[in-house]
């Protein structure tokens, strides 16, 4: 697992985002295990009682399931998953919605760059095969 | 896991004040970054911890207890100097080391001698600085003394060593058994280590806290928060 840090804001929000980031893009799925707390902080270098907090927080909220002696999975729960996945993009839409804003784009011309945009990027790409099983749905 | 106390400790050197007047608590089970440009005096804190040095007014305590022979059992500490023989290979170092201590792990000195890539028969001479500065963290973390001090274990080394050392680092700290203080100037690569952070200025607190607190009270990193510290 790759992790960057930018250090401005507490490190376990990051380890937290990072999970569900990944988890939104289908790079983990349902019922994966995780690294152990030990072994995610040796990768990243960072403080294992931070990533012990990271790990508590998941169990939390319900991101996670720890089975005695077994390790951390990534949890089955459809509607936890699609929740989480639903975040991520809120997240993205605000930032992007936000930046464009500022840069003096109404909403219906923002709706119309993003068809072509999404022609440009993904609807090439598509064709040729950008996501191999096209769902990655939770 | 050992606390560790300072009570108004003032230690002079000459004319000089490497620590003035002061107080801090270390809480156990903690890794604590001692931080500060050269002379504001993290070295001596760590020295009077490791019972090298005596303060000149004012206590320091390890559990309660001044540091002693008696408390040296529970402290690892790592010098920043070269203090290892040069005609000694690898593996005699740590046979000459491993006998001083009781709490020796000869199971974790072989797995971060393999983990370092230090081959042990290479004489200690002929290993180049990172190579050294990673055979002195296997000598400190092949113990299980309660009480670590490591001071400016990265400094002065290749990038791939660091990046070893900080690994080794959190590889074998244990939480629930272990207190960390390790003394740097180089906050980027090491802030993540960091449970809390002292800064440290002409031998006060400028700053200390809980990294993670800091960061969201703040919204800064700990090399930013060193920024604005010493600037």
């Amino acid at each position: 697992m790759q992790l960057k840090l930018d250090q401005h804001a507490p490190i376990y929000m990051q380890i937290i985002d990072e999970f569900k980031r990944q988890i939104a893009r289908g790079d983990l799925r349902p019922g994966d295990r995780i690294p152990s707390q030990r072994e995610l902080a040796t990768m990243v270098q960072v403080n294992p009682n931070t990533v012990q907090r990271a790990y508590r927080e998941m169990e939390l909220m319900g991101i996670t399931e720890t089975l005695r002696g077994q390790g951390t999975f990534i949890t089955s729960d459809p509607v936890r998953l699609a929740e989480i996945r639903r975040e991520m993009a809120g997240r993205a839409l605000v930032g992007f919605v936000r930046e464009m804003h500022a840069l003096g784009y109404g909403c219906e011309e923002m709706v119309a760059m993003v068809r072509g945009t999404w022609e440009q990027v993904v609807g090439a790409a598509g064709a040729g095969g950008g996501e191999p099983d096209g769902n990655r749905g939770v | 896991m050992a606390t560790v106390v300072f009570e108004n400790v003032t230690k002079r050197f000459g004319g000089l004040r490497a620590l003035d007047g002061l107080s801090v608590t270390v809480r156990e089970g903690t890794i604590l970054g001692l931080l500060g440009p050269n002379g504001a005096g993290k070295s001596t804190m760590l020295k009077l911890m490791a019972g090298l040095y005596r303060p000149d007014q004012g206590r320091v305590t390890i559990d309660g207890e001044e540091p002693s022979p008696k408390t040296k059992a529970k402290v690892a500490y790592l010098p920043e100097i070269d203090y290892l023989y040069g005609w000694m290979t690898v593996q005699q170092i740590l046979d000459y080391v491993s006998a001083f201590y009781k709490d020796w792990d000869p199971a974790r000195s072989k797995e971060l001698l393999d983990f370092m890539g230090l081959n042990p028969t290479a004489r200690v001479r002929q290993l180049s600085k990172g190579m050294r500065a990673r055979l002195k963290i296997v000598v400190a973390m092949s113990r299980s003394a309660p009480l670590i001090l490591l001071d400016e274990p990265l400094s002065g080394i290749d990038p791939p060593s660091r990046s070893r050392v900080l690994q080794a680092i959190v590889s074998e700290f244990r939480e629930d058994s272990q207190t960390v203080v390790m003394s740097t100037h180089d906050v980027v690569e090491s802030e993540n280590l960091f449970a809390d952070v002292l800064f440290l200025k002409a031998g006060k607190v400028a700053l200390m806290g809980d990294a993670e607190q800091l960061r969201a009270e703040r919204g800064k990193s700990i090399r930013d928060l060193f920024e604005e510290v010493y600037a």
